[in-house]
């Protein structure tokens, strides 16, 4: 009997507590959210602060990338998806024939930074140089090409390294500085996460790689650059992103199946809302207006 | 009408006979049929759906000559996207190659050492240890590839990244060794002990009946023991992946990062949209490398099955 009811009391309690959860979810708005590498710290910050303002909605974010987010918004089993680069004329045409209607919002920004080992003296590099060193057919495959001799780069080979080929920040640094019909040279070692590329060109005194500035670490450097040669350059940082002077910076978006309304309109209200841009902008990215944050 | 109903008496005795232990026989026998041929079953499963997954590509965007032919990879291109695997093909055959290179050495010495000369004791425990060898994860030999041999070879040769043919060789080598090194022990063992008998008969030295008595007789199994290790090296994925740096390449040299086969499937799929033209090249790939890997298999196969019956 002591047996029993020792075991029997906790279980009571278990069930109770499920049953009242229950209740409460059958109450809560549950807005699915997923897509982006690049913003999902962002947006899992903003889900949990969301909570304290609205307990009756409950955001769930996952990751997976941005195409895997805009396949779902293609599919229609997202209500919000996360996205590095802007959805493909394709991608609109193939939700729109499955009934969707992507609206696209600007959350952010982020600076792609171009990094080089923190033994290279370069500082600054103009889109000409970068062409040079990352476009197929491009001019520079030695450092000396760009008129640099880098300390520990006995082979003066330029080693570049990228990201593979569907991944949001390999297609808007392809356009961005290669152009639109630009593509990258043979060769490039081709990494699977943003940090991958940090930690090559880290240890690589030859490397040059591109990467979220939120990547960055005290033992690489990054160049100052200029859409022109002879331009003045400028210095990827939460600032020149945020009023776009940085070149190479990119919107993160999410995008909504439609007009957001309701619940869903009320969260996109406040992730643009200046307590919402904090949070983004102490995770390393660029709000997209002026916030003063404390 | 009596004729009739003995008849219904002998099946009636045998319907008796049918108690439960009949019918565990007759469920396990099903069971045991199902999982023999599951296999088959299984293989031709996959082919189909691989087949299919990519069967959109080879209709439209697939063209021969591009495909085979052109060295540029960039499935993701919103304007001009290009499916050449030339490169990626380059790319899983070099460092293929050179593992077998590393490989062949290793795994002949190995299994002429336990076959021939060691014994007892020695023996087993080398037998136990090159088994331990081949059951390390592959994600295991990439990481070693990653952390270990790639600033062995930026020191060793002064090259800038260590991450290429020559790191991802060694590491499959020593992957396909251990395998390799069974199957060649098998061969040996294979032989007849009455060859090595009338060799030494002969006044042949140990040297002389290795190489001159049991290695021709052992031709068969050996080569396919070989042929086993190259259809690991096509197939092998993770270590692949981390050790050969990643970059769509025709090697010029053992310093050049490649990108495999397999590794750009693994890469590249989760985050391509399924149905997608890149999704079906990514499939065509895998229907490529289905098909080489069974041709490889089935002549080592058919090879070592020759000299079992010759």
């Amino acid at each position: 009997m002591k047996i029993l009811r020792s075991t029997a009391l906790p279980m009571a309690a278990a069930l109770l507590l499920t049953s009242a959860q229950a209740v409460n979810a059958a109450d809560r708005t549950v807005v699915q959210n997923k897509g982006s590498d690049t913003l999902v710290n962002v947006a899992q910050a903003w889900a949990e602060e969301y909570g304290k303002v609205d307990a009756n909605v409950a955001i769930a974010v996952s990751g997976g990338g941005s195409g895997t987010g805009i396949a779902a918004m293609i599919n229609g089993t997202v209500d919000i998806a996360n996205a590095s680069r802007k959805m493909k004329s394709k991608e609109i045409k193939m939700a729109e024939k499955k009934g969707q209607k992507p609206v696209e919002h600007v959350v952010g920004y982020d600076a792609l930074a171009v990094f080089i080992h923190s033994n290279n003296p370069a500082t600054e590099l103009s889109y000409d140089q970068l062409k040079a060193v990352f476009a197929r057919g491009g001019k520079a495959t030695k450092w000396s090409d760009l008129g640099l001799s880098v300390p520990g780069c006995k082979s003066d080979e330029i080693v570049v390294v990228s990201r593979q080929n569907n991944s949001g920040t390999y297609a808007y640094f392809k356009k961005a500085v290669l152009g639109k019909k630009g593509k990258f040279r043979q060769g490039t070692l081709d990494m699977h996460g943003s940090k991958d590329v940090v930690d090559l060109v880290e240890k690589t005194p030859c490397a040059i790689g591109y990467s979220g500035l939120a990547y960055a670490t005290d033992h690489i450097k990054m160049a100052c650059i200029s859409k022109q040669a002879g331009e003045a350059c400028v210095n990827p940082s939460v600032s020149t992103a945020s009023d776009r002077s940085y070149p190479i910076a990119r919107p993160l978006l999410m995008y909504t199946n439609g007009e957001p309304a309701g619940e869903i309109k009320k969260y996109m209200d406040w992730v643009k809302s200046d307590v919402g841009q904090c949070i983004l902008k102490n995770k390393g990215y660029a709000p997209t207006r002026d916030v003063s944050c404390n | 009408m009596p004729e009739a109903s003995s008849t219904k008496l002998a099946s009636t005795a045998d319907f008796d006979r049918r108690d439960l232990d009949w019918y565990i026989d007759k469920v396990v026998q099903l069971i045991v049929f199902f999982a023999g041929i599951s296999a088959i079953i299984f293989i031709i499963g996959i082919f189909v759906f691989i087949t299919m997954e990519g069967l959109g590509f080879l209709f439209e965007d697939f063209t021969f000559k591009e495909f085979f032919l052109s060295p540029f990879w960039e499935p993701s291109d919103e304007d001009a996207p290009e499916y050449g695997i030339l490169a990626l093909i380059a790319g899983t055959a070099s460092v293929t190659g050179l593992a077998m290179i590393v490989a062949i050495p290793f795994s002949l010495g190995a299994a002429i050492y336990i076959g021939e000369f060691a014994t007892g004791k020695v023996r087993e425990t080398l037998k136990v240890l090159v088994e331990l060898l081949a059951a390390i994860p592959s994600v295991v030999w990439g990481f070693i590839g990653l952390s270990i041999m790639n600033p062995l070879i930026i020191d060793l040769f002064d090259v800038p990244v260590g991450l290429n043919v020559l790191n991802a060789g060694v590491i499959l080598g020593l992957m396909a060794a251990p395998i390799m090194t069974s199957i060649a022990e098998d061969a040996l063992k294979a032989v007849p002990d009455r060859y090595r008998e009338a060799a030494e008969a002969l006044g042949a030295t140990r040297w002389q009946v290795i190489f001159k008595t049991v290695l021709p007789a052992a031709k068969n199994g050996l080569l396919g023991a070989v042929l086993l290790g190259v259809g690991r090296g096509f197939g092998e994925t993770m270590a692949v992946l981390m050790a050969t740096g990643h970059a769509v390449n025709i090697p010029g040299s053992l310093f050049d990062p490649v990108r495999a086969l397999t590794a750009t499937i693994a890469a590249e799929l989760g985050e391509t949209a399924v149905g997608s033209p890149h999704y079906q090249a990514l499939f065509t790939i895998g229907i490529f490398l289905f098909i080489i890997t069974f041709l490889i298999n089935l002549t080592a196969d058919l090879i070592v099955r020759g000299i079992r019956k010759g």
